[in-house]
């Protein structure tokens, strides 16, 4: 084994595979709503299919979209292989445990968490991601060019409350996931001192709240818009 | 006291294993956890019963030796070790649960008494300096600073007990390794084996089977020691880093 597969395949390179992802998504989340926050213009969805546009002709942007489809992957890949690993470290189980004592629920539930989201990701992707890629788009026209109208596939979707529903639970457990997820990644990184850490907790929970937050914000106001 | 003690028995490794409860009476609140456990044991033994094995050597609190998951916590409810536990902690009446440390890498030699000579080995594999021999160097010969010293030391009371590992939802040693690496990487001595340390420590800690670290916390709380999270940040800092400047390709 050479040295970068023998560090990457312990269990402290594991988790660095896991913490850079995971901070890397995070980063993604944040350009993510700074798009989808424009579905809220009221000028009936031209800034917003303007910026997806964009988006997708940037050069930039496509290769940073293939590294965090890359990313996601790994992430889901290496938190498989750590959990039948942290799985086998105890075969047998105890029969009573106090761990709500010692430790947050999220901490301790990070797979399950995750796994909801992966769900969501998936119903996301398939609703939005492949219809905006592949699917038959309907157009719209701003000032003679010619645009896919993205805005109006988003707002069919968010008429429908079963829709509404799933996201704004979905972004709950996301809320739960980051509020483990963005302190926990530093520390495995290494970066824990008296100095910065608390900054790093407080950003954390922070992000944590407010980034779901305006995700779910979204659907909830376009579906009442749409009534 | 009046209580119900429910106790894993176990014959060996390869023996399934199970609960049996044990009721106890007279037990006074001043006695240790470890009193209680031989009054049950004198008890079993005059019944011509096989008396319950469990870990215990100095009962002071400092060797490591007393494990025990108590109620669903390492050591019990306090945050000590089992020893300095007392059945003040506890109400008249309970029922006790009591089982050993769950761990791949602590496999059970019987009843309460676990293997934990995976510890030892993660030692052995980095966790000392070396020394030359010759006449006794001077006191204060190497200068330290009194801040570093202090969170070397802190490093250094870890005693080995494995609640860490008992505590943790993945039975991961990232505490004790940690403790380990770190109360050597702060110090002038340890610099000659630094690297080589943390990536054989850590390659054994990974060879005994225990899980990762998901950063929970839950070790650093029930530690009977103290230590602290910013050890296992300092031990993945040594890693890191020795696995891009160490000389070993």
């Amino acid at each position: 084994m050479s040295w970068v597969t023998k560090t990457l395949n312990s269990t402290l390179g594991r988790k660095l595979l896991m913490a850079l992802t995971g901070l890397f998504l995070i980063l993604f989340l944040v350009v993510h709503l700074a798009g989808n926050l424009q579905l809220l213009i009221p000028d009936n969805g031209e800034s917003f299919n303007i910026y997806a546009e964009t988006m997708a002709n940037n050069p930039f942007i496509r290769v940073v979209s293939i590294g965090n489809f890359a990313f996601i992957l790994i992430h889901i890949i290496y938190a498989a292989v750590l959990s039948r690993q942290n799985k086998s470290a105890r075969p047998v189980n105890y029969a009573t445990s106090k761990a709500s004592t010692n430790s947050t629920w999220s901490s301790r539930n990070m797979g399950i968490l995750g796994t909801v989201i992966l769900i969501f990701l998936i119903i996301h992707l398939r609703g939005f991601w492949y219809e905006f890629k592949f699917g038959e788009m309907p157009t719209a026209e701003y000032g003679g060019m010619i645009y896919k109208d993205g805005f109006k596939i988003v707002s069919e979707a968010y008429s429908n409350i079963l829709y509404v529903v799933i996201y704004v639970v979905s972004m709950g457990f996301l809320a739960f996931h980051l509020s483990h997820g963005f302190a926990s990644a530093f520390q495995t990184l290494g970066l824990n001192h008296a100095k910065y850490s608390p900054l790093i907790q407080k950003i954390g929970t922070g992000f944590s709240i407010l980034i779901p937050a305006l995700f779910a914000l979204i659907p909830i106001v376009m579906y009442i818009q749409s009534l | 006291m009046k209580l119900t003690l429910k106790v894993w028995r176990q014959k060996n490794n390869a023996d399934k294993g199970g609960f049996v409860s044990y009721p106890i009476d007279g037990i006074s609140k001043d006695m240790s956890f470890l009193e209680m456990m031989d009054v049950l044991n004198e008890q079993l033994t005059e019944k011509g019963e096989d008396p319950v094995h469990f870990d215990h050597d100095c009962r002071e609190g400092i060797c490591g030796m007393c494990s025990l998951h108590i109620n669903g916590k390492p050591h019990g409810p306090q945050q000590t070790t089992t020893c300095q536990l007392h059945m003040r902690s506890f109400s008249d009446g309970e029922t006790i649960t009591i089982e050993p440390w769950r761990a791949k890498a602590f496999p059970v030699v019987k009843d309460l008494v676990v293997d934990r000579s995976a510890f030892d080995r993660i030692i052995q594999a980095g966790g000392y300096v070396s020394v030359n021999t010759g006449g006794v160097p001077d006191a204060n010969e190497i200068p330290i600073p009194k801040k570093i010293a202090d969170e070397a030391f802190d490093a250094a009371t870890c005693i080995g007990c494995g609640a860490c590992v008992a505590a943790c939802k993945n039975a991961s040693a990232m505490l004790f390794t940690s403790a380990k690496i770190s109360q050597l990487a702060m110090l002038p001595q340890g610099q000659v084996e630094r690297k080589d340390r943390a990536e054989k420590m850590i390659a054994q800690m990974d060879a005994e089977g225990f899980g990762a670290c998901t950063n929970t916390g839950a070790c650093a709380a029930e530690c009977p020691k103290g230590i602290s999270l910013t050890n296992i940040a300092r031990m993945n800092r040594e890693y890191f880093t020795a696995a891009v400047t160490t000389e070993n390709v």
